[in-house]
């Protein structure tokens, strides 16, 4: 059994599992599965400013506090106990384009060059975490939905909205991994 | 005793418009619980946390395949998650099921705005640069990668930004 979780999972097991936590929160309290919402939750909570988009009962939302507070748990759990310690089977066609960026290593969940504290301090690494992240918080709540909300959630209840959503989610990567993010990885 | 309190809740949340634009953020719960009745969405999260790192959607190389179409992993993961979702969502309304503390479950009918548009591939870019969205973020930090946290907080940040200029955008 523990030896079958150490695999990696292939995305007919794991992609079904993740679908799983949309009616799952619903059946445990009507909950809307949804990640990204929880980083307005936490402006709301330490830094809400007088901005009207900030005010709002967000004590009663905090079962999303707890539920990314479980993603953190779950992260540390899986990566202790449930990995096999091979590296994830990337296409060595997009390592072998890496390598041009002195990107060598695909044995982490992430280039470690880039995204390490030594990284933050270039300027790649900064643009990439430091923006990145920027334009994740602010695109998310913008659209109103991220990855979870509005492709996972909002797709499996038909909703129009997030169908808009998820393509233009895609049409923003596509962009910037073939056209912007090679100017940057040569920085 | 408890409707009448349930009510007034409802009636003095007047934040319709703020609300009606962050369709990920309804409570619609009328019951009070104490808050240990939270801990089962940190168990439902601890399980979602494992499937992300065991999905390996959570890797920026995943993330990089997807958008160079050089692996059907990400969009296998994607397709089939929603395929499941919408099974769960369709036998949850067939058969009118009730949360576990017998509550109706019902579903919010999002509204279209210009911010799915914009905002949708201003979190595109975000997307592809971090390689993670922001579940994996969560997870990444949990995994022992302690720089995802800067990435966090600039996210936390760019909400903020984003909850300041609001008025001005086109929604």
């Amino acid at each position: 059994m523990l030896h079958w979780l150490q695999q990696p999972w292939p995305w007919y097991v794991s992609g079904p599992l993740i679908g799983l936590m949309v009616p799952l929160l619903l059946l445990l309290g009507n909950k809307a599965f949804g990640i990204s919402s929880s980083l307005r939750h936490i402006c709301a909570a330490c830094l809400p400013a007088k901005l009207p988009f900030f005010h709002y009962n967000w004590k009663a939302e905090r079962w999303n506090l707890f539920f990314v507070g479980g993603v953190m748990a779950g992260g540390f759990i899986a990566a202790l106990f449930l990995t096999n310690g091979k590296p994830i089977a990337i296409n060595p066609a997009l390592l072998q384009h890496l390598n041009q960026y002195q990107i060598q290593e695909g044995n982490s969940f992430v280039p470690t060059t880039i995204f390490s504290w030594q990284g933050l301090l270039t300027l790649r690494g900064f643009i990439m975490m430091v923006l990145g992240g920027f334009l994740v918080g602010f695109g998310t709540r913008y659209a109103g939905g991220c990855t979870s909300g509005h492709a996972i959630n909002g797709l499996s209840n038909l909703q129009l909205p997030s169908f808009i959503a998820t393509i233009c989610f895609m049409i923003g990567g596509f962009i910037m991994a073939n056209f912007i993010l090679p100017f940057i990885l040569q920085l | 005793m408890q409707n009448t309190t349930s009510i007034q809740k409802i009636d003095t949340n007047t934040d319709f418009e703020v609300r009606s634009l962050d369709t990920m953020c309804t409570n619609d719960s009328s019951l009070q619980h104490p808050w240990w009745y939270n801990l089962k969405y940190v168990m439902a999260g601890i399980i979602f946390g494992i499937i992300l790192i065991k999905a390996e959607v959570i890797s920026w190389f995943r993330i990089q395949e997807m958008f160079h179409l050089q692996s059907f992993h990400m969009y296998g993961v994607i397709g089939s998650a929603v395929i499941t979702g919408a099974l769960g969502v369709f036998i949850i309304k067939k058969m009118h099921l009730k949360t576990i503390h017998g509550e109706p479950i019902f579903f919010i009918q999002k509204k279209f705005s210009k911010g799915q548009i914009y905002g949708g591939i201003i979190f595109g870019l975000g997307w592809a640069m971090t390689g993670a969205c922001p579940g994996p973020l969560y997870a990444l930090i949990g995994s022992g990668i302690t720089v995802i946290l800067v990435v966090l907080f600039s996210a936390t940040v760019g909400t903020w930004v984003y909850g300041a200029i609001r008025e001005k955008l086109p929604h």
